[in-house]
């Protein structure tokens, strides 16, 4: 056995908990999960049936935690775990699983699967089965901060730009304000309006907010990948950041892992409890919304849909508040078939976009999300994720559609009146 | 051994012996899973209703939206047998006076040609599932000896328990001997394979409810 395949198989161990034992008894080899999953259905190829994408973390369950497995294994009844095997299922984990918790919402016995390929992506990634496309982004996202090569003095370019343009200051690094703003790499190169959005959108609210110099990026190559040392390294950037400047909130940016990130496995991978609160930029569009802050002129008058990325709506909870917003500003939204808790994936999340070799699987996969846009005929298309927002754009261009892709706080933001009486917002 | 020895037999020691394993591998196996136990959620809940471990345990009992058009076979045959061997089990007159010289407990059953009835239908729908499982490209590729063993290994007492009441094939000693052995082989080997989804399918819905809850969603 190799040195890390030894290392691989150990992590396995170590991730197997309660619920992984208890789902691997209760599968009853329906195929259920297989017809939620958009690999499966617009393949029709049974191997990529979510399940199966697990079966070398199963045998390493039963071989290590039941019995007879262990009897089995003693008399040489069972098959180890090889490296060649965890090869082969490298596409299985990583290709054709976006992470998007569809299996886990029908399984009828209730195994919550995509919770499992998470933790097997620990034990892929320690045995040196992670693709090299994530693989790369976690190495930049370590080395130098971000997963695209984005440093201190682009997002201070792209600050600079936003308060000529708007005549709004852009805090960096001001101790004490309520929120402290993240972004992502993807929105600092291809989506610099959610910066101003942003800066429009608090100057209205009369709130104190801030972006943060030694954590601006939010996202998370670590926790695609399934590394929780790297994605702890990364995570405690953020919350060295946030205690050093003594926010209250810590905002996500409009990306699905991100949020997922800091939300939900931040105070995970870090040991103990948040000092402050994590919220999704559309939560807190949503908060402003109630509370009065938030006020729009005008409305879209074309015909549009929301996609909602998964890691927000399906594995987020945050399911009302964009069609909330969407609707002070559109007259024309309609839902998309299966919208909300069981949407369909973009096809490129959980770190698919970032694979290469994946590239023409994920683009036959899209042909879900293709159907489900030619169901209700858009003239364009409205998220909250910018990773959602590229692989969208990308497919829709393979395909030769054109359906432009908008992201919710920057259309929000260009109906907030130009000079909102700052004062008044105040309470 | 004559048919009444036979049935002397599985009424007497085999039956203890099968409880026994049963019992003593149930609480074995339930031991094994969940005392792996798990870590706490460090991060802060959000509350929603609807989202949590009790809730999905039943929640699950109905297909998700979208889902009976694509699976119907599943849902709906698996229903159907699930539902009718739970009233064959629980609900015919001569089972619950098993039980009830078993553990003191009673409840009024049903009348025997309406089990009847519904034997036969849990048989046609165990049948339907079956070749679902050879015909469906996913559930032919998942399968493996333990899938036809456990189908089989359900699917006899129910057609055992049916001739014996119809009085068909063999004679009423002999069948009912064979129904009551081919419960007994059901006891043994429910813990130990897929079948024991019995017990940790509510541990597993729980899981999934509570994990899923704990973010405010509703699964």
């Amino acid at each position: 056995m190799s040195a890390t395949l030894e290392k691989g198989i150990r992590v396995l161990k170590e991730v197997i908990d309660a619920p992984i034992a208890s789902y691997f008894n209760s599968c009853v080899h329906c195929g259920i999960c297989a017809e939620a999953c958009l690999f499966y259905t617009e393949t029709g190829d049974p191997q990529y049936t979510p399940i199966h994408k697990l079966e070398p973390l199963r045998r390493v369950y039963e071989q290590e935690y039941t019995l007879l497995g262990r009897l089995k294994k003693m008399v040489g009844l069972s098959r180890a775990v090889t490296d060649d095997e965890l090869g082969e299922w490298q596409e299985l984990v990583y290709n054709s699983c976006t992470l998007c918790g569809r299996c886990s919402a029908v399984c009828p016995v209730g195994n919550d699967i995509v919770y499992m390929v998470r933790k097997f992506r620990e034990g892929m990634s320690a045995s040196g089965h992670a693709p090299e496309g994530i693989k790369g982004a976690v190495n930049r996202t370590i080395t130098v901060g971000s997963p695209m090569n984005v440093k201190l003095p682009a997002v201070q370019a792209q600050m600079k730009h936003v308060e000529e343009d708007y005549g709004i200051p852009i805090p960096l690094d001001a101790e004490g304000a309520e929120y402290m703003v993240m972004l992502s790499s993807m929105e600092i190169m291809n989506f610099p309006e959610y910066l101003a959005a942003v800066a429009k959108i608090m100057h209205q609210a009369g709130k104190s907010w801030t972006l943060c110099s030694t954590a601006f990026e939010a996202t998370n190559a670590g926790i695609q990948i399934g590394n929780s040392d790297l994605a702890r390294v990364i995570v405690s950037r953020i919350v060295e950041g946030a205690e050093k400047l003594k926010v209250k909130t810590v905002i996500s940016p409009e990306c699905g892992h991100a949020y997922t990130a800091l939300r939900w496995e931040g105070a995970n991978l870090i040991g103990r409890p948040f000092t402050f609160e994590v919220k999704h930029i559309i939560e807190v569009l949503g908060e402003f919304q109630q509370q009065g802050l938030l006020k729009t002129k005008g409305f879209e008058t074309d015909r549009l849909t929301f996609h909602d990325p998964c890691q927000l709506v399906r594995r987020g909870g945050v399911i009302q508040q964009p069609r909330t917003l969407l609707n002070m500003v559109a007259k024309n939204f309609v839902e998309m078939p299966d919208a909300g808790y069981m949407n369909w994936c973009c096809s490129g999340g959980g770190g698919a976009s970032a694979i290469e070799e994946g590239e023409e699987l994920r683009l036959q996969a899209f042909r879900k999300k293709k159907s489900q846009f030619d169901a209700v005929k858009p003239d364009r298309v409205v998220t909250a994720c910018a990773n959602c927002r590229i692989v969208l754009e990308e497919s829709l261009e393979h395909y030769q559609m054109d359906l432009p892709v908008i992201g919710l706080t920057e259309m929000i933001a260009e109906h907030i009146p130009d000079q909102a009486p700052h004062a008044a917002t105040k309470s | 051994m004559n048919d009444l020895q036979f049935l002397t037999w599985v009424r007497g020691g085999g039956l203890d012996i099968a409880v026994g394993i049963f019992l003593l591998g149930v609480l074995w196996r339930l031991f094994e899973i969940y005392s792996l136990g798990r870590k706490p959620d460090l991060s802060a809940p959000r509350h929603a209703s609807g989202a949590s471990g009790w809730h999905t345990i039943f929640r699950r009992s109905i297909p998700p939206p979208g889902m009976l058009k694509r699976s119907p076979v599943s849902y709906i045959g698996g229903g159907i047998f699930h539902i009718g061997l739970a009233v064959i089990v629980f609900l015919f007159v001569p089972h619950i006076l098993l039980i009830t010289n078993l553990t003191g407990l009673s409840w009024p059953g049903l009348p025997s040609q309406f089990v009847d009835l519904v034997a036969v239908v849990t048989m046609a729908a165990m049948v339907v599932v079956l070749v679902d499982r050879i015909k469906n490209p996913v559930k032919r590729f998942l399968s493996t000896f333990e899938d036809w063993f456990t189908w089989a290994v359900t699917f006899l007492p129910v057609l055992t328990g049916w001739l014996a009441v119809q009085h068909l094939l063999l004679p009423y000693t002999m069948m009912l001997a064979l129904h009551i052995l081919s419960v007994e082989i059901l006891l043994v080997v429910l813990p130990f394979t897929k079948l024991f989804h019995a017990f940790t399918l509510f541990g597993s819905r729980w899981y999934n409810g509570r994990v899923n809850g704990h973010k405010g969603v509703p699964v």
